[in-house]
């Protein structure tokens, strides 16, 4: 009989083995983080060394964005150039980006992981997978490009957008299996009636990866009734590698975290304080393998909980809860983070304009839309209506290009928002509203 | 010789065109010609009323962005080629009319025509020079 597991000995493995495992290979990764100028110096300032048991490990300082921002470009590279085959760097950040590097071991275990979660869902070598992901810099469509190739999946790099497109290559090729934004999933039912096509009848769909963004068991439901299919639920950030650091199984009940790859511990966003399985806190991440740029104790940002006891699939890998949230202000639009900061940095430079701004984002056609609502100063009102339009069209071009995505600008009458007290409400994210 | 039109910043969302005249209609000013020049999200009104000076700090103090922009009114025939006669003296003189609307007149044989131009001055000359009536705007509110 075919196993479920790609890897099966490692993917259900006796807890006790795993956690041995990982003590190990923390120790080893420990070592290897220490050759880098950032980690080196922490470490031994701190006189931090190896550890005997998994506990210990909360000794261990957390790693954040802006501490990857601070030692830009090469703070946490633990070997030479020489020994890098890629980078990639998260999305939408503006100014300092974060970039991570990867070494081909690093690929490697990528890969493994991305292949190990697809097909812990059904995919197998004779499927044909559709990757609606972007590629580039962002680690989403490539991530899962290898992944597949890996698995032996005829690949067709899509990409996202041209929607039609997109549902000739299905039809065509009888796409099994695709990689897609839940938003964008959403938003490209609206296209099949126009092409005479019922998903269910006329495709040969039966699994879609669904992730980057953060999205309710009701669009899941949505997207597996529509396309009737199973959708999985697909976790990951650039920091660690890309996708396929936690993945779910077919009992859809908590995404798999490769805990031979990574440690997870669950803490309190608050005091740092770790949480024990079962409590609602933020993911903290551990690269275990990790070598160009291995990454100890990272703060996701990311609100989950780690799910007790072992799943009914088998695997002995601990479960996190789909993410509920974030514990900072970071927005994920359409897959590409922003932080309301580099749009408050981008309406600071024109001059025509008020302090007084605010952040609205909503849905149309299952898309998220970024409305920034600026006030005009009284003293740039020349009475004119093409200098408002041409000064609102100024303002959306300098967003688009600091921010990759395009925000709806509006002028509003000064005094019209509501007025900042304390800690000023800027962001009203009416998605789920 | 210019007429002062008070321009009113007016964002597209309900009600803010009737909170404009209800604050005017409170401070018993006149509005005696009006256009709207709009966008879908935004607008600018312009105004001819009696009294600009305090339309604008009413506005203003009800947290409008309104400004005085100097126009013209000139009084063209009633007729015919009677704006043609207007707006080729301009353009034959290089004078770009940026925005212009008529009055509302109740029993005159002339029409009152609000221009906007590049250059205020000249086309003042040019019009006085041509015998186009000029108004003054304190003629808009005893006729």
């Amino acid at each position: 009989m075919e196993s479920s597991c790609w890897q099966h000995e490692i993917e259900t493995m006796e807890p006790h083995a795993l956690r041995a495992m990982q003590l190990e290979r923390l120790n080893a990764v420990l070592a290897r983080a220490a050759k880098s100028p950032y980690y080196g110096k922490l470490f031994s300032q701190n006189g931090l060394g190896r550890i005997g048991s998994l506990d210990e490990f909360s000794r261990y300082p957390f790693t954040g964005k802006q501490d990857l921002r601070d030692n830009f470009p090469y703070g946490f590279l633990t070997g030479s150039l020489d020994e890098t085959v890629r980078l990639h760097s998260s999305s939408g950040t503006t100014g300092i980006p974060t970039v991570v590097f990867y070494t081909p071991e690093d690929l490697d275990v990528w890969t493994e992981c991305v292949t190990r979660s697809m097909y812990m869902t059904g995919a197998r070598k004779c499927d044909v997978f559709q990757n609606m992901m972007g590629y580039g810099l962002f680690t989403g469509g490539i991530g899962f490009h290898y992944g597949a190739e890996r698995l032996g999946m005829l690949t067709i790099p899509s990409g996202p957008g041209n929607s039609k497109r997109q549902i000739w290559f299905m039809k065509t090729f009888r796409t099994s299996v695709m990689h897609i934004l839940p938003s964008y999933a959403l938003h490209l039912m609206t296209y099949f009636p126009e092409e005479g096509i019922d998903p269910r009848r006329d495709l040969a769909l039966k699994i879609a990866f669904i992730g980057a963004e953060p999205h309710s068991e009701g669009v899941r439901t949505k997207i597996e009734e529509f396309y009737g299919i199973k959708a999985y639920n697909s976790y990951g950030l650039s920091e660690m590698c890309g996708p396929g650091v936690a993945f779910e199984c077919p009992a859809q009940e908590g995404l798999h975290v490769w805990e031979d790859h990574f440690y997870p511990e669950i803490i309190n966003p608050e005091t740092g304080e770790v949480l024990p399985d079962g409590e609602d806190g933020e993911l903290v991440l551990t690269t275990l393998t990790k070598t160009a740029m291995p990454l100890i104790r990272y703060r996701t940002r990311d609100l989950t909980r780690i799910l007790p006891g072992i799943c009914s699939c088998g695997r002995t890998h601990r479960r996190i809860q789909r993410i509920t949230g974030r514990s900072d202000d970071m927005l994920i639009i359409n897959g590409v983070n922003i932080f309301p900061v580099q749009i408050e940095k981008v309406l600071m430079t024109i001059p025509e304009i008020g302090n007084n701004y605010l952040i609205e984002i909503v849905k149309e056609n299952f898309m998220d839309r970024i409305i920034v609502k600026v006030e005009i100063k009284p003293e740039a009102f020349g009475g004119r209506l093409e200098q408002l339009s041409a000064l609102q069209h100024r303002i959306a071009d300098a967003l688009h290009t600091d921010l990759v995505v395009s925000p709806v600008v509006k002028l509003v009458e000064p005094g019209s928002l509501p007025v900042a007290e304390g800690k000023a409400k800027r962001v009203n994210d009416l998605r789920n509203a | 010789m210019s007429v002062t039109q008070v321009s009113v910043f007016i964002e597209n969302r309900e009600g803010r065109l009737a909170e404009v005249s209800r604050l005017l209609s409170g401070k018993d000013i006149n509005i005696r010609s009006l256009s709207l020049a709009d966008s879908s999200d935004f607008g600018v009104l312009r105004l001819i009323v009696d009294n600009p000076e305090q339309c604008i700090q009413v506005l203003q103090e009800n947290g409008f962005v309104a400004r005085a922009t100097p126009v013209l009114a000139l009084e063209i025939e009633d007729r015919p080629g009677g704006l043609d006669r207007v707006l080729s003296l301009f353009s034959s003189n290089g004078i770009n009319v940026e925005y212009m609307y008529a009055f509302v007149e109740k029993s005159h044989d002339n029409a009152i025509v609000i221009f906007k131009t590049g250059d205020n001055g000249r086309a003042l000359d040019l019009a006085s020079r041509e015998g186009i009536p000029v108004i003054r705007g304190e003629a808009l509110f005893s006729r």
